[in-house]
């Protein structure tokens, strides 16, 4: 496959752009692999790269019953940050935030990763005592984050509403300067592509309906497209992360429930960095076409609809209104959901199984987006070494018998 | 929005009620019985059913009572509700 450059740009526009290669070819199963990735989302696509680039695999699958990205990677509103309050959560979303800085080059795709900050504000003292905690951990973890006052974010941000009067008035934020969003298709097509190149069948509406096993090792998977054979075989499906446990028989923690985001008429630019609140729960960017891109909080309960309540569309426009009064007149043009994996500290589940050759990698709720590449890493490393990387041992399923819980819920400042 | 019957009130909106999760979760009778394991399972494993679901929800701005909804968890209708 060519490689993308600016020379090339400028060589098929002598030929009306018509010659361009197809950049992922869509592969028919073989008989095996000796690594199948279930689910091609960004990171089940990540996974498959970095076992081919890192691990030198060379006869791996990726089988997806849909469309590569079509999940909730589609889905999302793409705000990429690593100021988690735990240890052990902020330096895998660390280890993600250093591969999103180099990862257009590496995968020769744009993803336009746009490093534009994102702000978690805060509305009460708590708030900003907890900000203050956090972003001194963040410091001492080696990671970006200071302090800002609502003098400082009205000055960057002129838009936003600091008023003293406000029903839930603006103290202060964090920042994290270097976070940003980035192309969320882009993500998915670029691992895809770049995997192929290196070997990776992907293969597109291919559902997996059963998981094959015997004496406790996993031999193959029952799919639409009839038995693929592996012993090894990570499942990386998000929302349908117990749908496919139930067919191995094991258990997960987790509820799937819907997760609601919308976009606006596109604008000029009048917001240029990212802002979210964890205590009128909304956050907002805006896109490169001039979109409002907003997102809300789960629907309360477990839903595998990819759409959700109107309730949660006005709660949401009501926390977006507090904030920028000025988007008042603002039409919204689209609005959908994703089925989010939500677990109960609101961490991910990069694992090992119950069954021997059978990998997991789910549980990242609202929030995994910006995980993708470093969530592709160290499931990578997992599967190729039958051994949890470093920076995903704290985050396997035994942490649900022994206790050891990363509790990021609330801590995290919004799971987004 | 769900419209939700109240075994008691009747057809309300979905934002007069809160959200109680997988139904029929006993509390173990003897937990110092159990090993780790166990316990983890009846505290955290989840059955997250796609398709027909039986679940708990409160009437949390009504009558506040406790009732079961058996629901689709993919198209969202409601298949019945009734009393513990
Ligand atoms: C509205 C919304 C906003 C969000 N905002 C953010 C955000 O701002 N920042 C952030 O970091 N995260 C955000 N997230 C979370 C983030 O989108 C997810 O955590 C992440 O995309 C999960 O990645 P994935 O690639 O594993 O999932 P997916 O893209 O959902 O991939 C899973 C794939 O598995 C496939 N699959 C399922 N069952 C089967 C089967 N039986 N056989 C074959 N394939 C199967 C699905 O079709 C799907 O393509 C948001 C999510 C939503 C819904
Ligand atoms: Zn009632």
């Amino acid at each position: 496959m060519s490689k993308y450059s600016a020379l090339s740009l400028i060589r098929h526009a002598f030929s009306n752009n018509k010659n361009w290669q197809l950049a992922i070819k869509d592969a028919e199963p073989k008989k095996s692999y000796d690594a199948i990735i279930v689910g091609g989302g960004g990171h089940g696509l990540a996974s498959a790269y970095y076992l081919a680039k890192n691990h030198n695999l060379k006869n791996i699958a990726v089988v997806e019953k849909g469309w590569i990205g079509g999940g909730n990677t589609a889905r999302n509103t793409t705000i990429v940050r690593s100021n988690y309050l735990w240890t052990e959560a902020s330096l895998l979303y660390e280890k993600s935030l250093k591969l999103w800085e180099g990862l257009s080059q590496d995968l020769n795709f744009n993803v336009m990763f746009s490093q534009r900050g994102v702000y978690n504000l805060g509305h009460t003292l708590q708030d900003m005592r907890d900000i203050e905690r956090r972003v001194s951990a963040n410091k001492l973890n080696g990671i970006d984050a200071e302090v800002v006052d609502a003098k400082q974010i009205k000055k960057n941000i002129p838009s936003i509403n600091t008023s003293t009067s406000a029903r839930y008035p603006i103290l202060g934020a964090s920042l994290q300067r270097r976070a940003g969003v980035a192309r969320h298709d882009a993500v998915a097509w670029g691992y895809a592509r770049a995997a192929a190149q290196l070997g990776v069948d992907i293969i597109q509406q291919c559902e997996v309906t059963g998981i094959l096993k015997s004496n406790n090792q996993v031999y193959g998977l029952e799919t639409s497209k009839g038995r693929i054979e592996s012993n090894k075989i990570g499942l990386v499906v998000a929302g349908h992360a117990s749908v496919l446990a139930e067919k191995a028989d094991f258990r997960l923690p987790l509820e799937s429930h819907p997760l609601q985001a919308y976009v606006s008429e596109p604008l000029k630019p009048v917001l240029d960095t990212v802002v979210m609140s964890n205590a009128v729960h909304g956050y907002i960017s805006q896109s490169d076409k001039g979109e409002l891109v907003i997102g809300a909080g789960i629907d309360p309960y477990i839903g595998y609809g990819q759409k959700g309540s109107f309730c949660i569309i006005e709660h949401c426009m009501q926390a977006i209104m507090e904030l920028f009064p000025c988007f008042s007149r603002v039409r919204m043009l689209r609005q959908w959901g994703g089925i989010v994996d939500v677990s109960p500290d609101a961490c991910p589940i990069i694992s090992k199984t119950p069954i021997e050759g059978l990998y997991i990698n789910c549980g990242w709720g609202t929030g995994g987006f910006k995980a993708t590449p470093g969530s592709g890493w160290v499931f990578a490393h997992t599967l190729a070494n039958d051994e949890a990387h470093h920076l995903n041992a704290p985050f396997s399923l035994d942490r649900f018998s022994s206790g050891a819980l990363i509790d990021e819920h609330g801590a995290a400042a919004v799971a987004h | 929005m769900l419209i939700i019957k109240c075994p008691w009130c009747g057809d309300r909106d979905e934002t007069e009620f809160s959200y109680g999760g997988e139904a029929d979760i006993k509390r173990p009778v003897a937990p110092e019985a159990l090993s780790d394991e166990e316990w983890g399972d009846y505290l955290f494993m989840r059955k997250n059913t796609k398709g027909v679901f039986k679940e708990q929800w409160n009437h949390s701005a009504g009558c506040r009572r406790w009732f079961i909804v058996e629901r689709d968890t993919v198209n969202y209708d409601i298949k019945a509700t009734y009393k513990f």
